[in-house]
């Protein structure tokens, strides 16, 4: 039963043995991945349509080069590969995380801190403490903190960008009306990542992630939900504050990871909730004008403890406490 | 009159595909065997010890190995003919030896005597059935039906005798009669209930006299309407329907895993560690009830069984067998084994166990003999995406046990209940990364028992 294995043992004669059951769903993890990958193209579309040429190379560059990084560090550790397409949805998402003005060299060594160091380095898929996205967009924010905060507005195809404070910044000033507002930031006319803008596209791929039962509507509802709680709290533009910056992206797309959130319901619950908060408190309090990356890997690092703790009780438990 | 009652499933079960290919077939009757192999381990508990030697000449249905401990079932002779060695061969559940009692059979058949008190040859009889069993004490049939050699013929082949003799403290009020028949492909039940309905009635009208129940449910899954159609019939013409009722249940597995029928028909969770009686229920096989009616009103010893041979098999066919003939004679009456399929499970596919014997007998607890092409699947990593927690019938998170097991830290599985896992296969079937999750949980079964 070691990774790897064939699931049967050939025996001399001609029959098989292999544990029970013998019989499977079927819906593996390359299906799965490619299903998000789909998914994911809608926002990276609507990259596409804001930014231009150059967030198709974005794109491309990241998601070939984790790949890439992925295959030659299997060989390393002399493991076998699998294009089980986790390395493409890595790829997709931290490409739609980054400024549309990031320059294509810090695009690769982003991508190989993502899964050589935050996905390999720990075991591979399965066995990462953090979203391997949101920790190549960490460590690049760490290094190249300018870089990593210039925005600009769209630019459709064309090459004159206007460099612009995101929706969320303290400099963003909006001179017409809310309702525009509100249409932009829905829409994905404003400034901001490549895949965050548009949260139209992101509700898409959400959709398309909920319809195949791929995500658990826990996490993205609390986390949402908190959000929009805390900023009314606080007397912040609650409508403002869930559609501008990472939110929907991180909620539905990072906050979901199986691997770095919880396996219960309960723990799905906390882990949003958390993650809610966190951004709440980053976004108001601390000096970085977006939280969601920050909020979602802190959490990340709690889910191993609401593994560990938060456990169901099974059937006849009630029963056995009574007696 | 319609006395069926519908209930929604209180679980999420899973939906299977059904490959029932044998739903409609008539259980045919096999050729008598050349020669039997008889493992004297049939039963859960004591396994039996032999009173036959080499050389002996034996008759059908007589005794040839019995145990004096409490929680074991005698074993007879499914066939008239000379015993031709004591040995031992290998058990595909337990991997582990066990004695066996070789017969040559004489193809004469030739029975023992037995005290057969009537026969149901139509449904007029069945008050005549009635008569005799009211005349008969509680104590006099369980003991019929230990010597009979009758155990759960499900698959749990727990002893019947020692089920129906629950503990005086524990007032049974509620009798279910299993026909749910959850796994795909098997349908030997479906098949017994509709040849052989109205023994399976007596058989539960005898059991309800041993053990007195208030309520007296037949649950059978939603799939297999015409077997519910049929009972509803019978029970109305038997004037039964006072005491029991049909209970129709959604077809999702595991349905039938006493565990989970319980707690859909009647809300209740039997503890951890413990048995349905507790919660004052007992579950019982359609084909026990069938063997139990044969022991007490027939006196008939089990030595038989209904198997459904199904799968990569040219014919597949529901056959009716005598206990101890191999598979391979199975296979070979339904025509063979179709192509290159080269995986051969004796049960279903889902808690069914895969063998390289095709010698293996038939024994009590054989429903089902399943050839299929074997997965080639490669076992990944966990992705903890949680379809295991969601698919586990008993609400367990199967993806901790194979941690724990990978680390062979095994106490680690205690404290997520490993002891409270049916072992229904739900958690690989559904798992992404194909994880064999049932093997890991076995491995840590083992190890936690031998500590």
């Amino acid at each position: 039963m070691e990774n790897n294995k064939n699931n049967f043992l050939k025996t001399e004669n001609r029959f098989l043995i292999s544990f029970a059951p013998h019989i499977q769903k079927g819906f593996s993890v390359s299906k799965i991945m490619y299903i998000v990958v789909i998914a994911l193209l809608f926002p990276a579309g609507a990259a596409v349509y804001f930014f231009g040429y150059y967030a198709i190379m974005v794109i491309v560059v990241s998601v070939v080069v984790s790949v890439l990084t992925e295959f030659l560090i299997k060989k390393l550790r002399k493991r076998k590969f699998v294009m089980d397409g986790s390395a493409v949805v890595t790829g997709l998402l931290f490409a739609l995380i980054l400024p549309p003005t990031i320059p294509l060299w810090m695009v690769v060594i982003g991508s190989i801190f993502s899964i050589a160091i935050a996905k390999e380095a720990f075991g591979g898929l399965g066995y990462n403490i953090f979203n391997p996205a949101l920790a190549g967009r960490a460590f690049l924010s760490a290094c190249f903190s300018s870089k990593m905060t210039t925005w600009v507005m769209p630019t459709y195809f064309s090459f004159d960008a206007v460099t612009s404070a995101t929706p969320l910044s303290e400099n963003f000033s909006w001179q017409a009306d809310k309702l525009s507002l509100y249409k932009s930031l829905l829409f994905g006319n404003t400034g901001g990542s490549l895949g965050e803008t548009s949260a139209l596209f992101i509700l898409i791929g959400a959709i398309i992630l909920l319809a195949f039962r791929l995500i658990d509507w826990r996490i993205p509802v609390t986390y949402i939900a908190t959000v929009a709680l805390g900023s009314f709290i606080l007397g912040k533009d609650v409508l403002l504050q869930i559609l501008a910056g990472g939110l929907m992206l991180g909620a539905f797309f990072m906050a979901t990871d199986y691997v770095t959130s919880p396996v219960t319901k309960r723990g799905r619950i906390i882990f949003g909730i958390g993650a809610g908060i966190l951004t709440i408190i980053i976004r108001n309090f601390g000096a970085m004008p977006e939280g969601v990356c920050f909020s979602i890997l802190l959490m990340n690092a709690f889910t191993p403890l609401m593994d560990k703790y938060i456990k169901l009780k099974p059937y006849g438990f009630l029963k056995e406490k009574k007696n | 009159m319609n006395i069926v009652i519908r209930k929604k499933s209180a679980f999420s079960g899973q939906k299977l595909p059904e490959n029932k290919f044998t739903a409609h077939k008539l259980i045919e009757s096999m050729p008598l065997p050349e020669k039997v192999i008889i493992p004297l381990q049939q039963n859960i508990g004591a396994p039996g010890q032999s009173l036959v030697k080499r050389g002996d000449k034996v008759r059908t249905g007589q005794k040839i190995a019995d145990s004096k401990s409490y929680v074991s079932a005698p074993i007879h002779s499914p066939v008239s003919g000379v015993v031709s060695k004591n040995t031992k061969i290998v058990n595909p559940a337990t991997s582990s030896l066990v004695e066996a009692v070789v017969i040559t059979a004489d193809n004469e058949d030739e029975w023992v005597s037995f005290e057969q008190l009537s026969d149901i040859k139509n449904v007029g009889e069945f008050p005549k059935i009635v008569k005799i069993v009211d005349s008969l004490s509680s104590a006099e049939m369980i003991k019929k039906i230990r010597e009979a050699g009758v155990v759960g013929l499900g698959g749990a082949t727990f002893p019947t005798h020692v089920k129906l003799s629950p503990p005086p403290d524990k007032k049974i009020d509620t009798l279910i009669l299993n026909g749910c028949e959850c796994e795909p492909y098997i349908t030997s039940d479906h098949r017994v209930l509709l040849e052989y309905g109205e023994k399976v009635l007596a058989g539960l009208y005898i059991i309800s006299r041993i053990i007195s129940p208030e309520n007296v449910y037949i649950a059978i899954e939603d799939n297999k309407k015409d077997a519910i159609d049929y009972l509803n019939r019978l029970i109305l013409q038997m004037n039964l329907e006072s005491n029991f009722k049909i209970v129709s249940l959604k077809s999702r597995y595991p349905m039938g895993a006493e565990k989970t029928l319980i707690k859909t028909i009647l809300g209740r969770e039997v503890p951890i560690g413990g048995l349905p009686l507790d919660v004052g229920t007992i579950v019982n096989n359609v084909a026990t009830a069938k063997a139990v009616y044969e022991a007490v009103v027939e006196g008939r010893p089990l030595i038989d069984r209904v198997v459904t041979v199904t799968g990569a098999v040219r014919n597949p066919k529901n056959l009716l067998v005598r206990l101890g003939a191999a598979i391979d004679s199975l296979i070979s009456y339904c025509g063979g084994i179709d192509g290159s399929a080269n995986e051969l499970i004796i049960g279903g596919p889902m808690m069914g166990i895969s063998t390289t014997n095709i010698n293996f007998p038939v024994i009590k607890g054989t429903n089902c003999i399943l050839v299929k092409e074997g997965r080639k699947t490669v076992e990944q990593n966990c992705i903890k995406c949680g379809r295991c927690v969601q698919a586990c019938p008993m609400k367990l998170m199967p993806l901790m046990f194979v941690r724990y097991v990978k680390n062979e830290v095994y106490e680690g599985c205690r404290e997520y209940y490993i002891d409270d896992c049916i072992e229904c296969g739900a958690c690989a079937y559904v798992c992404p990364s194909n994880i064999p999750i049932v093997g890991y949980i076995k491995t840590g079964k083992d190890a936690l028992s031998k500590k």
